[in-house]
């Protein structure tokens, strides 16, 4: 209906579609709204509300000790210190690991689509594959791997277990994103007696903000919601917030408490909400830049 | 030591001999090369070499040929997981196709606040599983859920307790998965209807065809290609799928939920039958390689044709 719009009279009908159109939207949203809706509607109840009340009732004033004890008091596992050491721990493995991972991307993208030498193709279309397998084929070996290394159970092991099998994605973004440079460009630079890195960082870096951007956006909300890889390489003290989050709701001495489980889920997701709610374009130029070509 | 110009082609003028800036390129990309060679690679060849052997607390090598894919196939949990993939993966492929692509032909109807819509539909997709696990374990639950909501409105006979029933409970997973993921699917449709020549539906309301035919006929036709790519990211979504069961019903009731990615992770890791738990682990990559291959062939294909 793109353009029949324009210079057709609209009819009773074409009225009554559109309210309809409007209409199934709306519900549609709200679909997608409700689980949303109703973790911070629970979040803020007490428990005797939580218990006696449905889903959709709101509570009868706004409670956020169930956030605080999500927080700070809750038990996941064996330990009662809330979500908040683990919340931290995501931090501490996203951030170098989205920092090392792009970094290699760009510069692998960078030799892939611009020096090109014998092999280096082939070489692109074995990482791509990287980007595909199930991790379940790696995850032992990696396992053993880092005993090896000494850093088993520990936020510098997930560090380099999200590095080496991020760097497939990054390295096909940037690889993507510099196809689209002349090579004439680079070839002038050379006779000018510009060399591999001085190329790098005065002509190819400054041109790279947007795929940086989706990179590392990308980057960050696949490590921070990784659960595979915390929950078969954290030790206790290691977890990321989403093996943390998974052990409070399964934790089941003192009885169920809804609310926080709910607080502590929404405190979860909220670091990637936020990154989604006011960077949503590049995320979903991430999400697309593998499947819709161009 | 002149293959690596500038992918223009020709040879380049500059002096020939060594020089740090020939080597660099190979220099650079050394280390990813080593990384995707053995972590990759490495560890797939490694656990093939386990899954024909009798590994179980501990990795050995005592070769056993197939003997662990005839356990696993034998294994009555394995043969749950794979059911159950296929019941949750056709219908999350299904209905997340659907709803894609009847929402992106809604939404590509001129609709006011476009914008606002489409970051609603989209956003459980930057959210984790396990929250998306947590968040519908207790919509679904049938004691404080749905069906509470429903019996409090009035409707007392209301009944919706699939999560603790075995043999609906897949459908749980699968109304979670679709949450997650339809969004995705309308966003990648809706930029492919986005990128329809305006002409050729001008030229088709120009020769009397409805609003419905030209979407039938010529809109949809045309986006094979996202079509295709949907399919494959939606199924590799599937196969992996983990996170999602583990959260929403930690494979229970019993294994009636399980999925291949759970059974291997629960047999590798708390089972001690490592041997068997490779075997599932490539069972779930020949899935994803019988997806994967024919794609990226026709995909690398298409590219070369372009050219």
């Amino acid at each position: 209906m793109k353009n029949n719009v324009v210079g057709r009279k609209t009819s009773g009908v074409d009225k009554a579609l559109r309210i309809a159109l409007y209409a199934t939207l709306i519900l549609v949203a709200g679909f997608y709204l409700m689980p949303l809706v109703v973790m911070l509607i629970t979040s803020m109840k007490d428990a005797e509300e939580v218990r006696n009340g449905t889903l959709l009732s709101l509570p009868s004033y706004i409670h956020f000790d169930s956030w605080e004890k999500a927080w700070s008091s809750a038990c996941t596992g064996s330990s009662c210190h809330g979500i908040s050491p683990y919340f931290m721990n995501s931090f501490k493995i996203v951030i170098p690991a989205v920092a090392i991972s792009t970094i290699l991307g760009a510069i692998n993208g960078y030799v892939i689509s611009l020096w090109r030498f014998r092999g280096s193709n082939l070489f692109f279309a074995a990482l791509l594959l990287g980007c595909f397998i199930p991790f379940q084929v790696v995850l032992l070996p990696m396992a053993r791997t880092l005993g090896w290394l000494g850093i088993a159970s520990s936020t510098t092991g997930l560090v380099f277990v999200h590095v080496v099998y991020g760097v497939a994605f990054t390295t096909l973004f940037f690889r993507n994103f510099y196809q689209s440079i002349p090579g004439e460009l680079i070839k002038a630079a050379r006779l000018d007696g510009a060399g591999f890195f001085t190329i790098f960082y005065r002509i190819i870096l400054p041109v790279s903000t947007p795929i940086i951007v989706v990179t590392v956006i990308w980057q960050f909300t696949q490590i921070w919601n990784d659960f595979l890889f915390g929950v078969a390489f954290s030790g206790f003290e290691s977890q990321p917030v989403t093996v943390a989050l998974n052990n409070l709701v399964n934790t089941s001495f003192g009885g169920k408490e809804y609310n926080v489980d709910m607080a502590a889920a929404v405190i979860a997701a909220l670091p990637t909400l936020i990154v989604y709610v006011f960077a949503g374009k590049y995320f979903v130029r991430g999400l697309t830049a593998g499947a819709v070509k161009g | 030591m002149n293959t690596n110009t500038p992918h223009s082609g020709s040879k380049s003028a500059r002096p020939s001999g060594f020089s740090l800036t020939d080597w660099m390129p190979k220099i650079v990309l050394a280390p990813t090369m080593v990384i995707a060679l053995v972590c990759i690679y490495g560890y797939m060849i490694w656990t093939a070499v386990l899954s024909f052997t009798n590994s179980r607390m501990l990795p050995s090598y005592n070769f056993v040929g197939w003997a662990q894919y005839e356990r696993l196939f034998n294994n009555d949990r394995w043969m749950v997981a794979l059911t159950n993939l296929g019941i949750f993966g056709s219908l999350f492929i299904l209905i997340c196709l659907f709803l894609g692509v009847m929402l992106a032909i809604f939404l590509d109807q001129k609709i006011r606040a476009e914008g606002v819509i489409r970051t609603i539909y989209l956003y459980p997709m930057a959210i984790s599983f396990i929250v998306t696990g947590t968040a519908w374990k207790w919509l679904l639950n049938p004691t404080n859920g749905i069906q509470k909501l429903m019996i409090d409105m009035g409707f007392v006979n209301f009944k919706f307790d699939w999560l603790i029933n075995p043999h609906m409970v897949v459908y749980c997973l699968v109304i979670a998965a679709v949450w997650q993921a339809s969004g995705f699917v309308m966003a990648l449709f809706l930029a492919g209807l986005r990128g329809v020549d305006g002409d050729l539906i001008k030229a088709a309301h120009l020769d009397g065809a409805s609003t419905f035919t030209t979407y039938r006929r010529i809109i949809l036709p045309s986006l094979k290609p996202v079509f295709f790519s949907a399919l494959v990211i939606l199924a590799h979504i599937a196969i992996k799928s983990f996170d999602l069961v583990q959260a929403l019903t930690n494979g229970g009731p019993g294994y009636a939920s399980d999925l291949p990615a759970n059974f291997m992770y629960t047999y590798t890791f708390s089972r001690s039958q490592i041997g068997m738990g490779s075997a599932s682990a490539m069972v779930m990559l020949g899935c994803i390689l019988a997806i994967l291959v024919p794609y990226l062939y026709s995909e690398l294909r298409g590219e070369r044709s372009e050219k």
